[in-house]
């Protein structure tokens, strides 16, 4: 006997042609279109029996008429469906890390080529829906929101487009796993630990510095300054030769080591930790450096840093380490 | 909610739409339903109309809830009261007026529209319980388009009205191919499936099978159309237009009754004389007479002869039919009389009507035949100078002498039955017979229409040796009733019906181009049945067409249009610009031939690779290109049509 599960994944291969990630972008064929009544369509199909039964009956030639009139629109409403699907072109965009338990929000980028609005589509993930709707030759961006549980990589799933207009009766849907991944951070611990100094720094607590990191406002330029920091987009509209000027934080190089926390804690709770550190380490402004196991990370500061730390942590003992 | 989410439409413009769809669904409905539930129904739409236009201000639900419930009782309750049963066509559409406008006020959610559709759906199915002419299937329609455009605005808030409009409107047009198909074909399955309410054919006006004093007149004020001939050739003249409804023998004192009739597959006499073919659509009358003209003769399917010569239908005429019969007025009927028959058609009440009685004595004493006795009977109504109007005065106790003597005002019923009387008094067989008498040409399709006031009664008389003898006491008094009609019979002053009046003669002439109109409608759409659709598909050259050549002619027919509609879909990308159609058709030519374009191929460096791989088309591809490019990515000048035009005979020219 073939159990539920096994008839829904031959489904799912056979008929919807799901197997591995689809790679974006793709642009919607015949073949990729369903279509099935809705709710509503049913009903509407019990309403229209009812009144042809009554035509019969009672002879009404005109009754007949107006049961296959809705009928024809019901049918016709199935091609509207259909055509406001068709040739609809899904791209993927950005997907901004988050950390466990923030909702991850995934980007479609939605093309319309065609000459006519698509309207009241629907984009629907596992914990989502986003109603959208695209104008003529036009594209928007619709986010899908996705719930986070676990570090890592992680993939919207499957994810479907429908639409029930225009009637309402039918609905029309594609359904694709698009080959997106979102990283998933680590969930920084509520309340850590002050951060871990690395012996004595030369300056208690911080001050600001002349550094290269943020951007602080604008001076005028002087000979000594360096090309790279020339606002040249304010020289290219004819304006002064100026000088960006960037604040950088000082504050003592700090080090992060997995080796150095209690041995009390497990994986995840000092993965935690070392998550919140370096976030601490980050609003302060200060340099730090990471060790984990077969890993080291010299100290540094800056957001591709930062990213690069918290993409070691989220992928701290899985072999995914090569995706971007 | 003042932001709603793009396109999660607010039920603010479906209120309103489904708002637009009721009163029109309803409007028509207002001629059949009671007074006070139509005012029921107009204050309920006033108010939602005032709630939906004032959002701010909305009544509890709790206490909106218990008054829409109280109300909803009361007016079943009015209605089991007003109809003065449940279960029948007409409570169940005053239910349904009065549940689709309650029903307003509860909305809340788009399930309470959607349904509310779907009961407005039925309301326009109801309508055609009562009327399926023109002006109430247009009404129908325009009320299922806001139908459409409310279930529309339910799914995107991003339409204007009139987008809304244009695009349910496309949606009815292109269902009009599957309305024809379906209608044309699809298995019409006659009569009931089961037992109809006692009501199902209410409504219904005409002939009864019984006479008192006033009946006919009050028939006679009507308008309607009883039914409708078309003559094969010339119709017969006025005086032989006698339409034959049901003959009363049996008389009571006030009240005459159909006799007992036999029932037989063949005409009781010899046709003679000419005869005329035409085509009798008659409209419903809920009754078995089919007022062929006299004299019927043939076998015309679904009908039989009643031994007092009138034709039948075999069940009785519910909706409108058509019958194609053959009359010969000349003919002899009656010569070899039952006596039974003969016997009840000198019946007479024991008393009444003395004076009536004294008079026939007196005309009969001195006769020598009964012919004699008739020309007396005749030339003493004559010199009565009796009145023909459509008002006569109300008689009593002895109608018969009331008008001979005292009124003296009376209208064709009290004709027929004082003659009739008097003949039966003065023991000659005599009975009435009513009908129709007249039907005028309409000028624009050449038919004979024969409306309610051509009703009409008149007498027959038995002879020995000449039969039943058709004698109309009408014409004593008013001679121009039988050649022109009611109109000119009718003395001056005398109330017409309306379009009767001469000065409504223009009136007259637009009636007839509508009643022509309505007749094509009634012919061809709601005549349309089991018969008329084998004979269509007799006529498409099906030898015996049953159910199953129904079926798949509609579901191949169904097919194609889906496949068009298919096409509909998917074709439509491929309009746009007509310089990009013809790069796209290059390109896809090149790609049969196996050298498709990259994605990211410009024009040029296309042709260059085309070029390497074809040399010596080298030339003809690069200056496609280069013509595409230029046309494409340089300034829109003028000729850029023309040009395009040169580009798109460039590639057709191309040879590979």
């Amino acid at each position: 006997m073939i159990g539920i599960a096994s008839v829904k994944g031959l489904l799912d291969r056979w008929l919807f042609r799901l197997g591995r990630p689809t790679p974006l972008p793709i642009v919607l064929g015949h073949r990729q279109i369903f279509l099935l009544p809705t709710g509503p369509g049913y009903a509407f199909a019990v309403a229209l029996l009812v009144m042809l039964v009554a035509s019969i009956n009672y002879n009404l030639s005109l009754g007949y008429g107006l049961v296959f009139l809705l009928a024809g629109a019901a049918f016709v409403s199935m091609h509207h469906a259909f055509r406001n699907l068709l040739r609809l072109g899904i791209a993927g965009g950005r997907v901004e890390p988050v950390h466990a338990g923030q909702p991850i929000r995934f980007q479609f980028v939605i093309g319309n080529t065609r000459r006519f609005s698509r309207h009241a589509l629907r984009l629907t993930g596992k914990d989502s829906v986003v109603p959208f709707s695209v104008g003529p030759e036009d594209q928007v961006t619709a986010e899908l929101r996705c719930a986070t549980y676990r570090r890592g990589w992680v993939s919207p799933g499957r994810v479907r487009i429908e639409t029930t207009y225009p009637l309402g009766l039918i609905k029309a849907w594609t359904v694709f796993v698009p080959d997106l991944a979102g990283l998933v951070y680590p969930d920084p611990e509520a309340n850590p630990p002050p951060l871990p100094d690395a012996g004595p720094s030369p300056t208690l607590g911080t001050h600001l510095d002349h550094g290269d990191d943020d951007f602080a406002g604008l001076k005028a330029h002087q000979i000594s300054d360096s090309p790279k920091h020339v606002a040249w987009k304010a020289v290219a509209r004819g304006g002064p030769m100026l000088t960006k000027r960037f604040a950088g934080a000082t504050g003592g190089e700090c080090e992060l080591d997995w080796a150095a926390l209690p041995m009390n804690l497990d994986t995840e709770a000092r993965l935690s930790r070392l998550t919140a550190w370096i976030l601490a380490a980050q609003a302060r402004g200060r340099a730090f450096g990471l060790s984990l196991p077969g890993t080291r990370i010299p100290p540094a500061r800056g957001e591709s840093h930062v990213h690069h730390c918290l993409k070691q942590l989220a992928l701290f003992g899985s072999n995914a380490t090569s995706s971007a | 909610m003042r932001h709603p989410a793009p396109d999660t439409p607010s039920l603010l413009t479906p209120s309103l739409w489904l708002l637009i769809t009721a009163g029109i669904t309803l409007a028509p409905h207002a001629i059949h339903l009671p007074l006070w539930l139509i005012v029921v129904c107009a204050t309920i739409l006033a108010t939602r109309a005032w709630m939906v236009t004032h959002p701010g201000i909305q009544p509890r639900s709790r206490i909106l809830k218990a008054l829409i419930v109280l109300l909803a009782i009361a007016v079943a309750v009015g209605i089991r009261h007003h109809f003065g049963h449940f279960f029948g066509k007409d409570p169940g559409v005053a239910l349904l007026a009065v549940l689709l406008c309650l029903k307003q006020i509860e909305i809340t959610s788009s399930r309470d529209i959607r349904a509310a559709v779907l009961l407005s759906f039925f309301l326009q199915l109801g309508l055609f319980f009562y009327d399926q002419s023109l002006p109430v299937a247009a009404m129908a329609l325009t009320g299922t388009l806001c139908a459409l455009v409310t279930l529309l605005t339910l799914e995107t808030g991003t339409l204007t009205p009139r987008t809304s409009l244009r695009t349910s409107g496309l949606m009815m047009l292109q269902a009009i191919p599957f309305l024809v198909v379906l209608f044309l074909l699809f298995p019409r399955i006659p009569g009931p499936l089961w037992g109809l309410p006692a009501d199902a054919y209410s409504g219904m006006s005409g002939l009864s099978d019984t006479m008192e004093p006033g009946s006919i007149s009050q028939l006679s004020l009507s308008d309607a159309i009883a039914f409708r001939a078309d003559f094969a050739g010339e119709p017969p003249p006025p005086a032989q237009r006698y339409w034959r409804g049901p003959v009363l023998t049996d008389f009571d004192g006030r009240s005459w009754r159909a006799g007992r009739f036999l029932l037989q597959r063949e005409p009781a006499y010899a046709t003679s004389g000419p005869a005329y073919d035409y085509r009798l659509t008659l409209e419903p009358h809920n009754q078995r007479w089919l007022l062929a003209l006299d004299y019927p003769g043939g076998r015309p399917e679904n009908t039989v002869y009643s031994n007092d010569f009138q034709l039948l239908s075999t069940t009785p005429v519910r909706s409108r039919s058509r019958f194609d019969l053959r009359s010969y007025p000349e003919s002899n009927v009656g010569l070899n009389e039952n006596p039974f028959i003969l016997a009840a058609a000198t019946g007479l009440p024991d008393s009444g009507n003395p004076r009536a009685r004294a008079l026939a004595e007196s005309l009969s004493r001195d006769s020598h035949d009964p012919e004699d006795t008739l020309r007396r009977v005749l030339d003493e109504i004559r010199a009565m100078a009796l009145t023909y109007t459509l008002r006569p005065p109300l008689l009593g106790r002895d109608p018969v002498d009331e008008f001979l003597f005292d009124t003296r005002r009376g209208f064709c019923e009290h004709f027929a039955s004082a003659f009739v009387f008097l003949m039966r008094a003065a023991e000659v067989p005599a009975r009435v017979v009513t009908g129709y008498q007249g039907g005028e040409i309409n000028p624009v399709d050449q038919t004979m229409v024969v409306r309610q006031s051509d009703a009409h009664a008149w007498a027959e008389v038995w002879l020995d040796g000449r039969g039943w003898v058709r004698v109309d006491p009408t014409a004593l008094a008013a001679p121009s009733r039988i050649e022109s009609g009611l109109a000119s019979a009718l003395p001056q002053g005398e109330a017409l019906p309306f379009m009767m009046r001469p000065a409504m003669r223009w009136l007259r002439d637009v009636r007839h181009q509508w009643e022509a109109l309505s007749n094509a409608w009634n012919q061809s759409v709601i005549g349309y049945n089991t018969e008329r659709q084998r004979a269509f598909l007799e006529g498409l050259g099906f030898t015996s067409p049953d159910w199953r050549t129904l079926t798949g002619l509609m579901g191949a027919a169904a097919a194609v249009l889906m496949v068009l509609l298919f096409g509909w879909a998917v074709m439509q990308f491929r309009r746009g610009d007509p310089l990009d159609r013809c790069w796209d058709r290059f390109c896809a030519r090149m790609g049969r031939h196996g050298i498709p374009r990259l994605p990211w191929e410009g024009p040029i460096d296309y042709a260059e690779r085309i070029a390497a791989i074809r040399p010596s088309r080298a030339d003809q591809v690069r200056h496609i290109a280069q013509t595409y490019a230029t046309l494409r990515y340089g300034p829109d000048g003028p000729g850029h049509d023309l040009k395009t035009r040169q580009l798109s005979r460039m590639i057709s020219k191309l040879a590979l």
